[in-house]
């Protein structure tokens, strides 16, 4: 009953998103309009629909209701609870029930909130979102609809993935959704200022909150993967240039490019246009991602996800939207005024050079992650990876590391460098020291970890800069979260380098009773036993490591699932200020000596990476309620108002 | 004889290709000397396991992995250099192997394409501030 419920409010929903997107055209056609009073309502009852159907789904996972055909493929009796619900959105049908649930209560909150933009624009934005739903309704109704009943019932059901069975990752897909789906309403923004030409800084104000938030999630998201894969894959590395792993990345790339844009359009009303074709790309690049991850084109660690015929339908989907979308902006972006003008060295040059270098290294990624593909219609089997990726790209993030030393010290408009001379022979003194310590500490260490370490020292000063000569208390909360984001990536970048370049490995089997040495730690197994969990039986090593009189007991485990069968290691992490210890246990050697194989390493300052892509979030999180608190207090008005 | 080397190897492991049966001692364990792992892990990291999904072979659990890890470093530990070791893969597995593809051919216009993508955008922006100042 509560399935059929759910697929009735789907339905309602859908019929809902189709009133939106008629009462738009109606507008834009000049018409008599009698549906244009209808758009905000129906925003308002499709989000309300949308929201019931995914809660319903969500009780039906509760009860873990077998008769529903995705509970029973996706859930199991004996799972515990968190995953049980975790397990609405674990799998195809759910998590673009949830897609479509966060579009939709979006645009009831854009329709409800909004009061910047003018009527005729926020009618087209909310039309334009009910296009996008009309495309995942179909998506869903037709071929995957996640209350498709199960005849007969079964007893126990599948089970999830195993590897999804974790707290951190329960959370790591919505959050991504939620960025996605935030870059899908700043597509409707840009479309629907499009529309009616209003592409000044009102729309870039409208447009920003949801660019942020987008951002937001998307930071989260990809720091809190990339910490999983961290853990839970077992060998220590953070980031594989995996195309799943791309296709969160780039989004993510378009949305700081974004981000940057727009309050370049709301502030100064410049680059308008660049910002519109950010917007449209930002959104291409979230569409892509969902079609590389379901579609599974392309082999990947996120082989779970995978399901060819709707990929190809996702494909057509990203090929209508964008594909109009760029038609739109090539009929209109002649109509879109010059905005502002400003030199190059300048805080917009600057923001210029900030977009360029994010654009470039998002074309790498695009063009690395797609090219066995085309090589492969041409008859060529290739892999590009890590080794590619890395080249091509660090060389470029360094460029921007170097243009963010310098860009928020930059005056709006035009400004010269002589301006700010003392700070650039500090960053240049910082860079030189920086990379000459850390090349004294490890001679062998090669070219990029070393830039690394050096630009992020400078960065980590350079950050806190703009608010310098400023009164703090009275300081805009987005300032502050300007500088403590861009603190952040000089934290991150560090924790990259760091263990790019100084990590050490000890690959060895072990007796209980034995010990291997790391980074003058002592690490010693003392017992090797059998542990049993809710759904899984494991080998666990306990371990004692020790290192100047401290001792620290290291559990880590070889965990073998049933239902369904798998196998995976829990690596054992000792976490200090200044590094991580890394241990896994693995099989027991094959000459039956008793030995276990064990993987040691030491990985220092490796947690930067992610205590970086917090302070990140956390500067994005500081920026977005600025901006909400100050535009409650007065609404922002600026001489550009009427542009 | 050197020449030799990677077909003397290949017949000493004649489990190589089912990526099954016992896990060659050398998969999980590291060379004495470590300019020499730290070679073998460079090479390691950029060959593809063909039995996973999209890992290296050095951080794969697969045994196919462990078996070329283990090949990797024996050949090493002969001296062969990391570039003939990384041919004598392609030539056993196909291109498919390798993470890093070469500078010719099919790889070819991947290589060029950052250094063009980047010139067309400071050429686009500079077109920018042209026309604005």
């Amino acid at each position: 009953m509560i399935a059929e419920a759910g697929l009735a409010a789907l339905w309602l929903a859908a019929a809902m998103a189709l009133l939106q997107f008629v009462g738009g055209l109606t507008l834009l056609r000049g018409g008599a309009g009698q549906l244009v009073p209808l758009i905000k309502p129906a925003a308002y009852v499709q989000g309300a629909l949308c929201a019931f159907a995914f809660f319903a789904l969500m009780w039906l996972f509760y009860v873990t209701d077998l008769s529903v055909l995705l509970v029973a493929s996706n859930s199991h009796i004996d799972k515990p609870m968190i995953f049980k619900l975790a397990g609405t959105w674990g799998n195809h049908e759910g998590s673009m029930l949830l897609w479509v649930a966060v579009l939709s209560v979006s645009g009831a909150a854009i329709a409800f909130f909004e009061k910047r933009i003018d009527a005729k624009t926020l009618h087209a934005t909310l039309a334009v979102q009910g296009f996008i739903a009309l495309g995942f309704f179909a998506f869903l109704l037709f071929a995957s609809n996640p209350f498709e009943r199960l005849e007969p019932a079964p007893l126990e059901g599948a089970g999830l993935n195993p590897l999804l069975q974790d707290v951190g990752l329960a959370f790591h897909p919505p959050t991504l959704y939620m960025g996605y789906v935030g870059l899908s309403i700043a597509f409707s923004f840009a479309v629907g200022a499009l529309l009616t030409n209003q592409a000044g800084p009102a729309f870039a104000r409208a447009m920003r909150p949801w660019v942020l938030a987008a951002w937001i999630f998307l930071t989260i998201g990809i720091a809190a993967g990339s910490y999983w894969a961290y853990y839970e894959l077992g060998w220590g590395g953070w980031w594989f240039w995996d195309p799943v792993e791309n296709a969160s990345l780039m989004p993510w790339l378009a949305a700081t490019a974004l981000l940057h844009s727009v309050s370049v359009l709301a502030t100064r009303n410049a680059l308008r246009a660049w910002t519109i074709m950010l917007a449209l790309v930002a959104f291409a690049m979230s569409m892509a991602g969902t079609f590389l991850v379901r579609s599974g084109i392309l082999t990947s660690v996120h082989a779970f996800a995978v399901d060819p015929e709707r990929g190809a339908f996702i494909l057509a989907l990203m090929l209508i939207y964008t594909s109009i979308a760029f038609v739109i902006f090539a009929l209109r972006i002649g109509a879109v005024k010059q905005g502002e003008p400003f030199q190059l060295v300048s805080r917009e040059g600057g923001i210029v050079a900030n977009n360029i270098f994010l654009s470039v290294i998002l074309a790498i990624v695009l063009i690395g992650t797609l090219y066995p593909l085309a090589a492969e219609a041409m008859g060529d089997k290739i892999s590009v990876g890590p080794p590619y990726f890395n080249k091509a790209t660090v060389p470029v993030m360094l460029l921007l590391m170097v243009a963010l030393l310098i860009g928020p010290m930059l005056r709006w408009r035009r400004d010269a460098l002589m301006r700010i001379k003392y700070w650039l022979i500090g960053a240049a003194a910082i860079l030189i020291c920086g990379g000459l310590a850390a090349w004294k500490l490890a001679p062998d260490t090669r070219l990029f970890p070393l830039l690394g370490i050096a630009l992020s020292l400078a960065l980590a000063v350079a950050a806190w800069l703009p608010l310098r000569g400023r009164k703090l208390l009275r300081t805009p909360l987005p300032i502050f979260g300007m500088v403590i984001a861009h603190f952040g990536i000089a934290v991150s970048v560090f924790g990259m380098a760091s263990e790019s370049g100084f990590s050490k490995e000890t690959l060895t089997a072990l007796a209980p009773g034995e010990s291997a040495e790391i980074s003058g730690w002592k690490v010693k197994l003392d017992d090797v036993k059998p542990v049993v969990g809710d759904n899984w039986v494991a080998v666990e090593g306990e371990m004692v490591a020790s290192k100047n009189g401290g001792t620290f007991m290291l559990r880590p485990q070889s965990r073998q699932f049933f239902k369904p069968e798998m196998q995976t290691s829990e690596a054992a992490l000792l976490t200090r200020w200044n590094g991580q210890l890394y241990a896994v246990i693995a099989q027991p050697n094959q000459e039956g000596d008793g030995r276990w194989q064990v993987r040691l390493w030491w990985k220092p300052f490796v947690t930067f990476i992610w205590y970086g892509g917090i302070l990140i979030a956390l500067g994005g999180t500081i920026s977005l309620f600025g901006r909400m608190f100050r535009r409650a207090k007065k609404p922002a008005i600026n001489k550009w108002e009427r542009a | 004889m050197r020449a030799f080397a990677p077909i003397l190897l290949a017949l000493s492991v004649p489990v190589f290709a089912q990526g099954s049966g016992p896990t060659p001692p050398m998969a999980n364990q590291q060379l004495a000397d470590p300019t020499q792992e730290a070679q073998a892990m460079r090479l390691m990291h950029s060959l593809r396991c063909i039995q996973c999904q999209g890992q290296s072979i050095a951080d794969s659990d697969a045994a196919m992995a462990a078996t070329m890890r283990a090949q990797v470093r024996q050949q090493i530990a002969a001296g062969e250099k990391p570039q003939a070791i990384r041919s004598w893969m392609i030539d056993r597995y196909g291109e498919w192997v390798s993470f890093e593809p070469d500078m010719k051919g099919a790889g070819l216009l991947l290589w060029v394409a950052p250094f063009f993508i980047f010139v067309a955008s400071i050429w686009l922006a500079r077109g920018l501030f042209r026309r604005r100042s």
